[in-house]
């Protein structure tokens, strides 16, 4: 008996086929491309991009990453490992979009290629057992098959559904704009990341601070900052000058909730494109950039320009000009730095602070308490020593390494700071010269930034919504009407599990036989 | 805010009514119901005065910080609920809705007060009126569709039905008159598809305002990352309403996920976080 147990013992082992190579690609692939592996990655890249938001993005601020770096340099060498001052255009982040495109274009073409086949030929032949559907029902009546069949189609017809009459049943078919829908809307996302990767390439940004009386003209030499896409050439930049004439601010002075805050910024600038015969003038504000060929001209911040002229200590003039103050806080306390090597008999730095609004505070320093010049104040702190601009090495304009120089005024060095008034003169400690406070400019920074593809990308964007608006609100549906010797049945199909289906199913039959007609 | 606990109240009381009584007798219960609807057209009334009036006192629309926002978004979300109170199945839970409601005016009253201050030059924009209506918008749909999810989740729950506490049982009467799982879902889906095509819409009219005052109209800022992300979720959820094994629970639950960011979004991400959205002092 045993020996026979044995015999039958079944094989549990699975039987399927061994996989080689492009069988085991054509399942991965087949992975990749399932609404499963979508939906996963989806949810991958939302996490993936949470990263982002807690860490200072080198693309969004720059500054912020210098600063972490400074604050935990170790920290910050595991973290710019990971790549998470970079998230948007790490390899991590990069590898689940690409992933997910991939996974978008491996399901939507060959589902373009059976909808576009649906498209084109009609509704199938009624299926054989039409009681497995959601919604079913018969009906028993004597009317003809022609007169059902008849009001079966026109309900139908007037539906919207494409339908196909045979001797004695009807097949229908409608939505197909809910796919057709469906797949414009993710082509347009692919449409999007093209528009996005190419624009990118061409595009430009780049910064210049420009002060009152100055101007601008458009090549690679007056920036003061750029930041060239990939595919950038010089020749992009159209000739073009932007002369900023003058720059104001309207404060709100009737709201006393916040008398001094800013209501308005205006750059009024001429500008002059190569090859016109007159330039024109326009205003640039903070929402209305200057629109020029090839760049538009945006107005991102602004600040005060002192114009200083010191003279050694020989009488002769060894700096004169409007100096670019950084603003440090919503008063516009300003800080300025001006090196003077050539000054004689020694060099000498300055650092030098601005007050549109002067206030002495208890502890002796200054303060600004109103962004206008109401009444200003420059103070400037000397120091004396090597500025370290003979060995060539590019020096930041605005910082003023103290480090190794000597302190002759301000600070702890003794003597006051230099303090003066607009068209003061006031004589330098240690025999450096003197300084004159000639007057007070206004400076304007402004942003150029282009890019070619952007008129694309939202078309691509709205076509996409469209796309999106239209899938998710048209239904599609399949409906089936039989006669049968004594009666008829009609069934339905709908996309997804819709529960109105038998709703849809009763409505098409109390149409057919309305009272007539005896429900079973 | 009276007026919204009192019609908060009653909707309560009409909850609790239908769950002890049971559906058979509907005549106590929605009359109620129809009282509880009253009071809240009558408190949206007085609320949608209240926003405009903060409007006319700030002469420019009545969104440009934490507060004002928040007395705007409720006020539409309540309106769109009593808009959408003709699909007689999402009535049961106007609960839910004006208790939501109540909580956020309360926040913005309490903690979010500040005086009217003027517009500052980034926001002087017609953008501003477009770009954080369609917003606020999408937030109210989602945000009726994930007190949906809520229910679909408690009515599906093993635990609620197996439960023997005493809290409980009277949760399972108060579902019993919820409508049932798959109208639950499909209502669901409906609200969540008309968020997300405003969302959508939202993310497209805060890249081009922002091409217009920061000079690029995408540069992955905190809030601009925090959309994509809301965003993104959505898809999935979308995606899940069509994969085998991922309907129902599992979709319901994206539906909460999706809109917990939104609340980061608001709250956190305005509050805590550097970025160019954060100007308005709150």
């Amino acid at each position: 008996m045993s020996q026979r147990s044995e015999a039958f013992e079944p094989d549990t082992t699975p039987d399927s086929p061994e996989l080689g190579l492009l069988g085991w690609l054509r399942w991965i692939w087949r992975q990749l491309t399932s609404m499963r592996t979508a939906l996963i990655l989806l949810l991958m890249l939302a996490a993936a991009a949470i990263p982002g938001s807690l860490y200072p993005q080198r693309s969004a601020d720059p500054n912020g990453v210098t600063t972490y770096f400074q604050g935990n340099p170790e920290l910050a060498k595991i973290l710019d490992w990971f790549q998470l001052f970079d998230v948007y255009s790490s390899v991590w982040f990069s590898a689940i979009y690409i992933l997910l495109f991939v996974s978008l274009i491996g399901c939507v073409v060959p589902r373009t290629r059976v909808h576009y086949r649906a498209m084109r030929s009609q509704p199938g032949e009624v299926p054989a057992r039409l009681t497995r559907f959601p919604g079913y029902k018969k009906t028993i009546t004597d009317a003809s098959a022609k007169a059902i069949l008849d009001t079966a189609e026109a309900a139908l017809a007037e539906q919207g559904y494409r339908l196909v009459r045979r001797k004695e049943s009807i097949s229908a078919e409608r939505g197909y704009l809910r796919e057709t829908g469906n797949l414009v809307f993710h082509f347009a996302l692919i449409g999007v990341l093209i528009a996005a990767g190419i624009g990118g390439g061409f595009s430009y940004n780049g910064q210049r601070v420009l002060v009152e009386g100055e101007v601008f003209v458009n090549n690679l030499a007056s920036y003061d900052s750029f930041a060239p896409g990939v595919f950038f050439d010089e020749k992009q930049l159209k000739p073009f000058a932007v002369a900023l004439d003058k720059f104001e601010v309207s404060f709100d002075l009737k709201n006393r909730t916040n008398i001094g805050t800013p209501l308005d910024f205006r750059a009024y600038v001429s500008t002059k494109i190569s090859g016109d015969a007159k330039g024109s003038s326009s205003v640039i504000r903070v929402n209305e950039p200057l629109e020029l060929p090839g760049a538009n001209v945006y107005l991102t911040g602004n600040g005060y320009a002192p114009v200083v002229t010191f003279t050694d200590a020989d009488g002769q003039i060894s700096f004169s000009g409007p100096v670019v103050f950084l603003p440090q806080d919503a008063n516009y306390t300003s800080l300025g730095v001006v090196k003077l090597p050539d000054s004689k008999p020694k060099q000498f730095g300055v650092l030098a602070f601005f007050y549109p609004t002067k206030q002495e505070l208890k502890t002796g320093a200054f303060t600004s308490i109103y962004p206008d010049p109401v009444d200003p104040l420059l103070s400037m702190n000397l120091y004396v020593g090597d500025l370290g601009l003979n060995d060539g090495s590019p020096k930041n304009v605005f910082s003023l390494n103290t480090h190794g120089l000597d302190q002759v005024a301000g600070g702890k060095s003794g003597t006051k700071a230099v303090k003066m008034v607009i068209g003061q003169t006031v004589k330098l400690p240690s025999g450096l010269g003197s300084v004159t406070f000639n007057g007070l400019k206004r400076f304007a920074s402004l942003d150029i930034a282009y890019n070619p593809a952007e008129i694309w990308i939202l078309l691509f964007a709205l076509l996409a919504i469209g796309g999106l608006g239209v899938s998710l609100s048209v239904s599609r549906r399949r409906v089936w009407v039989r006669k049968f010797e004594g009666g008829f049945e009609v069934a339905a199909l709908a996309h997804n599990d819709d529960p109105r289906i038998s709703a849809i199913v009763a409505e098409l039959v109390a149409t057919i036989a309305p009272k007539k007609g005896r429900k079973k | 805010m009276a007026i919204y606990t009192l019609s908060f109240l009653v909707f309560v009381w009409h909850l609790s009514s239908v769950a002890s009584e049971g559906k058979s007798s509907p005549s106590r219960s929605s009359n109620l119901q129809k009282i509880g609807f009253g009071l809240l057209v009558l408190a949206l009334f007085v609320h949608g005065i209240g926003v405009v009036s903060r409007g006319i006192a700030a002469s420019r629309v009545p969104w440009a910080n934490m507060y004002e926002f928040s007395i705007s978004g409720s006020f539409i979300l309540v309106a769109i609920f009593v808009f959408a109170w003709r699909v007689r199945d999402i009535r049961i839970i106007a609960t839910f809705v004006t208790g939501f409601a109540l909580l956020v005016l309360g926040t913005a009253t309490n903690i979010f007060y500040v005086q009217v201050k003027t517009l500052m030059p980034a926001l002087q924009s017609y953008w501003l009126v477009i770009h954080v209506t369609v917003a606020v918008l999408a937030t109210a749909f989602f945000n009726i569709a994930a007190a949906l999810s809520v229910a679909y989740l408690l009515k599906t729950s093993a635990y609620v039905e197996k439960s023997q506490s005493k809290v409980v049982g009277f949760a399972r009467r108060v579902l019993a008159a919820f409508p049932d799982q798959q109208r639950l879902e499909r209502l669901q889906v409906r609200f969540n598809s008309i968020g997300l095509v405003l969302w959508s819409f939202t993310l497209i009219a805060g890249a081009i305002w922002a091409q217009r005052a920061w000079h690029r109209y995408w540069g992955w800022d905190t809030k601009e990352v925090w959309t994509f992300i809301i965003w993104t979720l959505y898809a999935g959820y979308f995606h899940a309403t069509s994969t085998r094994g991922w309907t129902g629970k599992r979709a319901a639950w994206l539906s909460l996920v999706g809109f917990t960011a939104i609340i980061f979004n608001f709250t956190i991400v305005n509050l805590f976080f550097k970025g160019l959205h954060v100007y308005s002092g709150l």
